[in-house]
This record gives structure tokens, C-alpha cells and sequence, in this order.
């Protein structure tokens, strides 16, 4: 029902409209995925770089990786030199966290020295939980050398370990310190099964 | 036909979707906690809104009106992926920021009102400038409300410049003063309700000053 002006009908008109959206969501998507793809790599390899030995690795670690389910470690990438590995990246997650899942990277080195830890992704409460992030406090660089080798070193000053708290927040590092802790357990229970498995792909 | 100073006034001052129709406010203020998130989200809003205006009233004469509303929501659907996808692939340190609320520039009510209230009626050039303006006055409450809460919540201004303008921008970053303890509170969400609040009410002493006579209050 149309009336006096000549307008199509109502399914022609949305009909119309939706395949011209979808052509151009479409065309933007062929467009720009390339693009978006390389960003996304560059990214992934500019944190992974924070936590490996710079300069010590000679392959691409964001296209080395092997995929993990059974356990907090979701993803281990791993770096080399002449092909054989030397360090490990593990991304792991934390569910205790005070505003939710932590996301952490955790680089550790062949004899299980943690060689560095970045959070990738938090809810943590602004100004207080979130000084886990590297660029707020350098608390996350402590981890930087720390090892298996002492066991009590793994929890927070309050808990009897070295960590430091925060002043207000003491839920945040306890779930930090525990995750990497469960990482490096992981990490030594698994390590040759794991890097029996990771090789070449892409990212 | 509204006259071109009538439309830039609107959407800048006297009808604007941040502080007078209310619209928007979600995104608003979820990320306003720095100038450089204000910035980059109003700009993406902004886009929108010019590119959604255009569309809407340049189909106006052949979109029956009783499919409108479906079909506003998919020129606005496909809009807001299309910036989305512009985006992450120009301004990817941005987006990474922004998140989740690129894709929620859908909802937000102040582009599907301009649309129904104002492009579907009007010629696409006005449209055009009302999306443009409404895109702007938005973007001005976003980085005002967003230097607000930046300065008072941790004394920095321009923090993030680099992921919207590139390298060299990293440092244009003002520190206020330093060992400035930070105000936590105003970088908390209440902070934004309570500086929005605080922007309406200068808002609207500044319109209670203005002699009666002129005759431009806020409707």
C-alpha cells in the first residue's frame, strides 16, 4: 500500500537497503583486513617482546604457538635461536581477580627463570588494583628473575611471601602472584609435551 | 528549510545531544576518562551521525514510511562496522582502547533521532550539516568532560595522544603538577555522573544570564 507517491514496496525498500549495507560492510571488511591483520600481528609481537631476552630470539614467537585446554594457560608461544627454543611466553588467566578475569603474559626462560609479566587485559579497580599495569607501577617488573627455586617467594607480603600490596587492594596481586605461580607449575609439568607440539603458524 | 545558523547552533549549544536532549550518555560517560578516549569516541560518533543524516534523508522519498525504523537501523548498523573496521585498521591503538564501545555507537539514541526527527525530513545538505553539528557538540562534551576527569583524576592532560595521532604526540602529555596524589574519585564512574552534572549546571547558569529577550532558552 503505497498511496499517491510512487514508493516501492516495503520489502523492496529494506531488501535494497540491506544488501547495500551488507556491499559495503562487505568491501570495507576486504578492504581493510589486511591491514587489520598486520596491526593485530605487530601488536601481539611488540608485548611479546616485553617479556622475552631482547635480541636472544631469532624466529617470530607470534607464529610459533600451540594452543592449550586443559588448564589457566590458554596459549604458549615460543621463542628461538637457530631453531632451538630458549624462552616460552604463556598466556594465562586468572578468574580472581577483584573486578573479574586477570589476563596475564608470562615469559620464562629454559631453566624456568620468569624473565617478565605483563597484564594484557583487567577490571581492576582504577587507581588502586590497577597498578599491576606496567605503565602505572613497576610492581609487575618484580617478577622479572623470580623462580621455582624459591618457594616461598610466592605470594604476597601478607600471605608470607615478597610480593608487595597495595595500600586498598590486596586481592589484585594475590590473584597475580597465584596465576604466575600456577603458570610456572604448568609450565614445568608440561614443557616437553608442549614444545613437542608448538611449531609454525600464524598468529 | 531551518537556515544554517539555526542547524550549527543546535547541535552545538542550544539543542545539544550531550547536555540538553540527554542522548548518548552510556558511552558518554564510560569513556570519559581521558581527553584522548573523549576524542577519538566522538570523532567515530561524529562520522557517524554525518554519514547516517546523509543517507536517511537522501532516501526519503522512496522509503515507505511504515519500514523506516528497520531500515534507519541498518544504514546506522552498517555505518558504525564500517567506522569500526576504519578503525582498527588506522587507529589501532585507539580502538584497542575504546573497545567494545565503537560497535555500541549503534545505540546510542542520539543518531536514530537525528534520523527520525531530523534527516527524514529535511534535505540532504541540512541533514548533512545537522548530522555534522549534533556529531560536533557531542564530540565537545566528550573532551571537555574528558579533561575534566583526566586533570582531576590523575593531573595529566593529552594522556594517550600517540594512539590517536601517532608517535611524536607521546609527548604532548601535561603533567600538572607533579606528585600530584591523583583524585580517584573523578576517574571512577561516579566522576562522571557528577561531572556531567557539573557541565548541565554551567550549562544552564550561563543560559540563566543571558537577557530573556533574546528568546534562546533551553526548550
Amino acid at each position: 500500500m503505497t498511496g499517491v507517491d510512487r514508493k516501492p514496496p516495503a520489502w523492496f525498500a529494506l531488501a535494497l537497503i540491506a544488501a547495500l549495507g551488507a556491499g559495503i560492510t562487505a568491501a570495507t571488511y576486504e578492504g581493510t583486513r589486511e591491514r587489520v591483520a598486520a596491526n593485530e600481528r605487530r601488536a601481539l609481537r611488540a608485548r611479546l617482546a616485553e617479556v622475552l631476552p631482547p635480541g636472544a630470539y631469532d624466529n617470530d614467537p607470534a607464529e610459533d604457538w600451540v594452543a592449550l585446554d586443559d588448564g589457566a594457560v590458554t596459549r604458549v608461544y615460543v621463542a628461538r635461536r637457530g631453531g632451538d627454543p630458549i624462552a616460552a611466553v604463556l598466556r594465562t588467566a586468572t578468574p580472581r581477580g577483584y573486578g573479574g578475569t586477570i589476563t596475564l603474559l608470562v615469559g620464562i626462560d629454559r631453566v624456568g627463570t620468569v624473565n617478565g609479566v605483563r597484564v594484557l587485559s583487567h577490571r581492576e579497580t582504577p587507581g588502586l588494583g590497577d597498578a599491576i599495569e606496567a605503565q602505572r607501577s613497576d610492581w609487575v617488573l618484580g617478577f622479572a628473575g623470580k623462580s621455582l627455586q624459591h618457594p616461598r617467594a610466592w605470594a604476597v607480603r601478607g600471605d608470607g611471601g615478597t610480593f608487595d600490596q597495595f595500600t586498598g587492594a590486596t586481592i589484585t596481586p594475590r590473584a597475580v602472584v597465584g596465576a604466575v605461580h600456577t603458570a610456572l607449575l604448568y609450565w614445568r609439568a608440561h614443557r616437553e609435551r608442549i614444545l613437542a607440539t608448538a611449531g609454525r603458524r600464524t598468529p | 528549510m531551518t537556515s544554517t545558523l539555526d542547524i550549527c547552533r543546535a547541535g552545538l549549544w542550544r539543542n545539544n545531544p550531550g547536555l540538553v536532549q540527554l542522548l548518548g550518555l552510556c558511552p558518554l560517560l564510560a569513556v570519559t576518562t581521558t581527553l584522548v578516549n573523549g576524542l577519538g569516541l566522538g570523532i567515530a560518533t561524529t562520522l557517524t551521525l554525518l554519514a547516517s543524516n546523509t543517507l536517511v534523508s537522501a532516501t526519503r522519498r522512496w522509503l515507505p514510511r511504515e519500514v523506516r525504523l528497520p531500515a534507519y537501523v541498518l544504514i546506522i548498523a552498517s555505518i558504525v562496522t564500517t567506522v569500526e573496521l576504519a578503525m582498527s585498521a588506522w587507529f589501532h591503538g585507539l580502538y584497542r582502547v575504546l573497545g567494545i564501545f565503537i560497535p555500541l555507537i549503534v545505540t546510542n539514541c542520539a543518531i536514530l533521532a537525528r534520523a527520525e526527527s531530523f534527516a527524514s525530513r529535511q534535505p540532504v545538505r541540512a541533514a548533512a550539516l545537522d548530522g555534522l553539528m549534533m556529531g560536533l557538540g557531542f564530540t565537545a562534551v566528550l573532551v571537555t568532560l574528558g579533561a575534566l576527569r583526566e586533570l582531576l583524576g590523575g593531573g595529566t592532560l593529552l594522556a594517550g595522544a600517540h594512539l590517536l595521532l601517532g608517535g611524536p604526540a607521546d609527548a604532548w602529555v601535561l603533567r600538572v603538577a607533579d606528585g600530584y596524589p591523583g583524585f580517584l574519585l573523578a576517574a571512577l564512574p561516579p566522576g562522571a555522573f557528577l561531572g556531567l552534572a557539573l557541565l548541565l549546571a554551567g550549562k544552564n547558569l550561563l543560559e540563566g544570564r543571558r537577557p530573556r529577550a533574546a528568546g534562546v532558552g533551553a526548550a
